[in-house]
């Protein structure tokens, strides 16, 4: 079977191995190396990224050697790579603006709609008894000390 | 006899009350994931460890690890009846387990699994007091060219151990390394891959990476896998084996709990390792190999056993060495920290009612897990019909409030998000998570304990051949890698990991 480099799981690897060592290398080329004796904060990282490349040179080329067993298994789920990040991220900022409970409803919210299925009357029964659960337990039980709500 | 004082100490510690009660709770919670898949110990233990800070460090302690090798009974209860790991270490057990849940033997499964389990248990609680003591007192002579050599062998092994490409496994121990690098160095006070954050100058959290890859990256790639389950729990009956099953079973458990504990003491194993050993193990040894993958009872007892027994003994290199042996070890020595213990060989001697008291609790632990496992097996099944559509949210729920709290800013909600990207990427490629972890997180340690070595050498890098222990350790890791790189082993490492 045939498989194109962007299917190509070894090539892909690769190509991240060398982009994340070159990125490294590039940065720690700022830092001091130093000698064996007294190693600078740069030669670790130096030494790490020089390997990095290396290998990622290897997968790559692994990966073109052998195409025919590097078909990536799995789907790429977009949707809920998509959505379950930023669900994440709302939260984040919903914390620091608004408060405990409306972060956490908008969460559970935002990432039940990455499931296959969402029903909405569910869905608002799951936000609500998770953030009675999750406010008894951590706000009260554990006395984090965080406001319920804030900011209006 | 100072075993035994040792060990009264110890149980007199987990007697209490208190300590009884989180035993329970960690090895409560440690089956319900344990059931649950997709969601394993390294996420709930990362998730749980910050609020684990309101909790004196003995109970902190007893709880988390109760959440590790509960999950090892819980995981092989889904294997069993869903045909579905519910832990990695589980994937074995799938193989003949719910070929015999299919003939209706569900139950003789369900307890063989479980005896199995509590006999490691049992066996590991009595290694760990025997051996934990003359290992830590090595230790304390340990210098830090041992250390750096300790590690190499470590990160090594669990590269070389992992599934999948051996090459790639290493280059993900390097990444991990990598990312370990980021924040102040401590020599110099420099601050390196900051990228200019503030925030990026303490280094990023190792639950952060863990959180995101197994519990963020997880939710993304199960929701692009839409797998069908089936259930066998109309079977369930007679929960305990029949006289004939034991018998058949006990020399798989005793073989199963020995490479179990072979492997747990070796750092960067984890449990799968041990249970597809002594699956193997067993299959060879069978008059009639052929019954395997049909419903044979040693295929369950075995890895089972093996599974448990290298959960246990993979706390021996972590308490007497200060040395995370696995990525929840790991967390286990930063649930140390949290509560201001160095980790450390001096942790035995300093704080003796901390390690026996949870060594004492784990036999505790092993004994409640068998106890109140399968009388609860109906509550499981349960919970597994619960859809995931419903239980996805409440992790990412837990994840979100759990990663907040570490220091109560949404800086590492954010950088929790990215990982889950990246970790879903990881786990698309097949680029192993866990050795990556492992990495990150020996990564600081590495590099002080080289620098130190060869500042104390005046920078002589035959200093990690030069000294026996250091050299011993260096050979090992010579010699893994030379065995795990000849062709015929590769293939048999291919066609075991396939």
């Amino acid at each position: 079977m045939k498989v194109g480099l962007s299917e190509n799981k070894d090539f892909l690897s690769g190509l991240m191995f060398m982009a994340v060592g070159a990125v490294g290398l590039y940065m720690a080329l700022d830092y001091p190396m130093g000698s064996a004796l007294r190693m600078g904060p740069g030669y670790f990282p130096n030494v790490l990224s020089g390997l990095l490349i290396l290998a990622g040179i290897y997968c790559l080329i692994h990966g073109l050697l052998n195409p025919d067993q590097m078909k990536i298994a799995g789907n790429w789920s977009v949707r809920a790579l998509i959505i379950i990040p930023v669900g994440t991220v709302v939260f984040g900022l919903l914390m620091e603006h608004t408060g405990f409970v409306p972060a956490l409803l908008a969460l559970i919210f935002i990432v039940a709609y990455a499931g296959d299925e969402f029903k909405f009357m569910e869905v608002l029964m799951l936000a609500v008894g998770l953030t009675i659960v999750c406010t008894g337990l951590f706000i009260y039980g554990l006395g984090l000390p965080y406001p319920l709500f804030q900011g209006y | 006899m100072e075993l035994f004082n040792n060990l009264i100490l110890g149980f007199s510690v987990a007697f209490t009350l208190q300590n009884l009660w989180f035993c329970f709770i960690g090895c409560f919670l440690g089956t319900l994931i344990g059931v649950l898949p997709g969601i394993g110990p390294l996420a709930t233990i990362a998730m749980l460890l910050p609020i684990t800070f309101n909790v004196p460090p003995t109970s902190a302690l007893i709880m988390l690890a109760g959440i590790y090798y509960g999950a090892q009974y819980g995981g092989s209860t889904t294997a069993i009846l869903v045909n579905l790991p519910g832990e990695t270490s589980a994937v074995v057990t799938c193989l003949d387990g719910h070929q015999m849940a299919r003939q209706g033997r569900a139950g003789a499964a369900l307890g063989i699994a479980a005896y199995g389990s509590f006999f490691a248990g049992t066996v590991c609680t009595m290694i760990i007091a025997l051996f934990g003591p003359p290992i830590a007192e090595m230790a304390l002579k340990f210098g830090a060219p041992e250390y750096f050599s300790l590690m190499l062998m470590g990160l090594v092994t669990a590269a070389v151990l992992a599934h999948g490409d051996m090459i790639k496994s290493l280059s993900m121990v390097v990444l991990g390394l990598l990312l370990g690098v980021v924040g102040t160095d401590v020599n110099s006070g420099m601050a390196r891959y900051s990228f200019g954050i503030a925030e990026l100058t303490d280094g990023i959290g190792f639950i952060v990476i863990a959180v995101g890859v197994f519990a963020v990256g997880e939710i993304v790639s199960n929701l692009g896998d839409k797998e069908e389950r089936r259930f066998f729990t109309d079977k369930v009956k007679n929960l305990y084996p029949s006289w004939a099953d034991i018998k058949q079973s006990s020399g798989a458990i005793l073989r199963g709990t020995a490479i179990g504990a072979f492997f747990g003491v070796l750092p960067g194993t984890g449990p799968a390792i041990a249970s597809f050993s002594s699956y193997m193990v067993e299959k060879k040894l069978a008059k009639d190999p052929s019954r395997f993958g049909k419903g044979a009872i040693e295929g369950v007892a075995g890895p089972e056993s093996a599974n448990n027994a290298d959960a246990q003994c993979k706390f021996i290199p972590t308490l007497t060495l200060g040395i995370p042996a696995s990525a929840v070890m790991a967390l286990m020595l930063g649930a140390l920290t949290i509560q201001g213990i160095a980790p450390g060989p001096q942790v035995m001697t300093q704080k003796p009612d901390l390690f026996w008291g949870l060594i004492a609790s784990m036999w505790i632990g092993n004994l409640m897990l068998l106890v109140l496992n399968l009388p609860l097996i109906g509550l499981w099944v349960r919970l597994l019909k619960v859809p995931y559509r419903l239980l996805f949210p409440a992790i990412m729920a837990f994840s979100c409030i759990g990663i907040y709290s570490v220091n109560n800013a949404s800086f590492e909600i954010y950088l929790t998000a990215l990982f889950g990207v990246i970790g879903f990427l990881w786990l698309r490629l097949e680029m192993q998570p866990a050795p990556l972890l492992l990495g990150f997180v020996l990564g600081p340690l590495m590099e002080e304990n080289l620098r130190r070595a060869l500042l104390i050498s005046r920078g002589d890098a035959t200093v990690f051949f030069t000294r026996p222990i250091s050299l011993g350790f260096m050979i090992m890791t010579g010699l893994v890698l030379v065995v795990m790189a000849l062709p015929a082993i590769q293939k048999r490492r291919e066609a075991i990991t396939d």
